[in-house]
């Protein structure tokens, strides 16, 4: 186990990158805790599987270093690197059982057969392969193929990291919660490094202690679940994290403060300071408030769609010359048309040029 | 609604019992009829019984071309198959230099069997032919008109030269076919190159080197065109392979009845050993036990 850091760190998948865009990962500073579960999110192309593929060795990166601990082994294969790797699609050596699998990468090693054999059995038994043991790998759905894979990383003692690379994808939907809760309890026991990409957030915030969202090649925001749906310190983060994402409201200056364009709603001018500069107002559609009834510090808002989805009501809604959306309980009703909008000052958040400032 | 019953569903099926007819069934029977009776007109035909199988069966011509045929058969599948394999493993994955082998392994499968006859049969020359005439300029007495042991030699590098890029091909396709991941969790596993070839790369190849088999030993095991015209079948009865032996019964001697014999003789033989081969190779490594 290990201490993953990443020095400078990036990639260039061309050979001699000018500008930023030229690089699938932009030049960062990183340090994976020892026995962190780490969930790596972004949309398809943000540089998550690139990320991954350096840290397990299977690619080079064109900059930086990475280090296990105080070991630099940006050059190292990834046999000589001491790092397992869950795949998207399940890997599984067709002419071997399951036991065989799992016993694979100990026997490359040259470990002692009763060792194997109790490695196994151990690592069987928590994944609950042990009655499929004897069986060919093959036989086994995608779901018990994944845990196999997986598996290969759990025998090993000297693993410093398990990588996952959307290890669900192929997964029947029922099977996937069972999954991640294996994957759960398999931390909970081992403390093993988990650094888990994934391009679900449900996957990235029930699987993960610290979440590490990705964007474009950049690292926008590390933090708990709670952090990142609390204070996205980013535009991109706001948006991407949370089911419809947050909602912005591009604010202007005037004499006041920073008024929202086509209402009396006035922020104090103090938040910001002077300069230059875009400012929005950040605020969760589960934070809105909207009533039927005017009230003290109610914002007119003209309703336009009540969306009934089960357990809330998704509410869009026209304030001033911006849409918002709003996730409503059901039981608080409102119709289309002329409405009140409250925005709790705990919950609304400012952002200059996309970046968080309150 | 009620279910309508008549026999129109026949003639949905008609033209695949046409198509069969024509390009199997009508044919066999030709032979079958050969076979067992001695035909001299439609009109002048005597049955004979099996007459003309116990006759070919007892005749050493034939066990001398049959035994000819296995071994060569097995010779070619021996070499064939592993070269294929080893060829397709060390060519190159992509960019120009995949496209240009790609070319030069094709080159060979272009060419009319009776060219590749020709070829072969004047470069082996003692006399004239470069291939032949190197070998005994450097010492090695080589001549495949005299020498049966010379002119096996020469069949069997042919038909490797000739057919060993199909296996290539084939297994070239496998081999790409197989996803990136399995080749970086064997390297994550710690893998040797001999664990990785044959756990995931012979494994995942099965379903190509079944047919590579299949059809390198069907087409070996009727293997006609090309030592007709290198060797004509000798010396002696050397190259005389089973086609070979069948035409001379056949053309060469108008002896139809026998010649119809060893047709169904021939034709069952290919229909056993393929059917032997495929089912042993789709079955290999499907077993419970691993």
């Amino acid at each position: 186990m290990a201490e993953i850091t990443l020095a400078g760190l990036g990639h260039a998948y061309r050979l001699d990158p000018r500008q930023p865009s030229d690089f699938a990962l932009q030049p960062m500073d990183f340090a994976f805790a020892d026995g962190g579960a780490y969930a790596l999110l972004g949309p398809s192309g943000c540089g998550k599987t690139t990320l991954l593929n350096i840290m397990s060795g299977l690619l080079r990166p064109s900059h930086g270093r990475v280090r296990f601990d105080e070991h630099d082994v940006t050059a190292k294969s990834p046999g000589e690197r001491n790092i397992a790797q869950v795949f998207q699609f399940p890997v599984v050596y067709d002419t071997m059982s399951v036991f065989d699998n799992l016993a694979f990468p100990l026997r490359n090693r040259g470990v002692a057969e009763p060792e194997v054999r109790q490695k196994v059995e151990e690592v069987a038994a928590m994944l609950e392969l042990g009655p499929d043991l004897r069986r060919p790998a093959r036989r086994l759905g995608a779901d018990a193929k994944q845990k196999i894979s997986l598996g290969r990383g759990l025998v090993r003692a000297d693993v410093a990291a398990i990588l996952f690379d959307e290890p669900l994808t192929v997964i029947d939907p029922h099977l996937k919660w069972l999954l991640r809760r294996k994957l759960k309890q398999v931390h909970e026991r081992y403390r093993r490094t988990l650094v888990y990409v994934t391009h679900d957030q449900n996957e990235a915030l029930t699987f993960a202690e610290k979440i590490v969202v990705m964007h474009a090649g950049r690292v926008m925001q590390v933090g708990t679940p709670q952090e990142l749906f609390e204070r996205p310190e980013h535009r991109f983060v706001g948006w991407f994290i949370g089911s419809p994402g947050m909602n912005f409201v591009p604010l202007e200056r005037d004499g006041h403060g920073l008024r929202i364009p086509g209402t009396d709603h006035v922020l104090p001018d103090g938040l910001v300071g002077p300069g230059a500069g875009r400012i929005e107002l950040g605020i969760r559609p589960e934070h809105l408030r909207i009533t039927a009834g005017p009230s003290a510090d109610g914002v007119p808002v003209a309703v336009e769609r009540v969306e009934d989805l089960g357990n809330y009501a998704l509410v869009t809604a026209k304030l001033g010359s911006a849409t918002v959306m709003a996730k409503l309980s059901e039981d608080a009703p409102v119709m289309p048309g002329q409405a009140f909008l409250r925005l709790p000052p705990a919950w609304t958040r400012l952002y200059l040029d996309d970046r968080l400032i309150h | 609604m009620d279910k309508i019953e008549n026999n129109k569903a026949w003639f949905l099926v008609l033209p695949v019992f046409v198509i069969v007819a024509i390009s199997a069934i009508i044919p066999l029977m030709t032979v079958v009829n050969y076979a067992f009776q001695d035909i001299f007109s439609p009109q002048d035909r005597y049955w004979v019984g099996t007459e003309w199988f116990e006759s070919v069966l007892a005749d050493d011509d034939l066990h001398g071309a049959l035994i000819r045929q296995f071994v060569f058969s097995f010779v070619i599948l021996l070499i064939e198959i592993p070269l294929g394999i080893a060829l397709a493993l060390a060519m190159p994955a992509r960019g120009w230099r995949a496209s240009l082998a790609l070319v030069l392994m094709a080159l060979p499968l272009l060419i009319p069997w009776n060219v590749v006859g020709t070829i072969w049969q004047v470069f082996a020359r003692a006399d004239i032919g470069l291939g032949g005439w190197l070998v005994n300029a450097l010492g090695i007495p080589y001549n495949y008109t005299s020498d049966p042991v010379a002119a096996w030699l020469t069949i069997v590098v042919m038909d490797v030269w000739h057919w060993t890029p199909l296996v290539v091909l084939l297994c070239y396709a496998g081999l790409r076919a197989i996803p990136d991941a399995y080749y970086q969790a064997a390297a994550i596993d710690g893998a040797t190159p001999w664990k990785v070839f044959r756990h995931i790369e012979l494994p995942k190849m099965r379903g190509v080197l079944l047919i590579a088999v299949l059809l390198r030993f069907m087409d070996s095991f009727m293997i006609y065109t090309e030592p007709f015209v290198v060797t004509g079948g000798g010396p002696g009865n050397a190259t005389t392979f089973l086609s070979i032996h069948l035409t001379k019964i056949a053309i060469g001697q108008m002896d139809l009845g026998p010649a119809a014999a060893i047709s169904i003789i021939y034709f069952l033989i290919i229909l056993t050993l393929s059917f032997v081969f495929y089912n042993v190779m789709t079955r290999m490594g499907t077993g419970e036990r691993a």
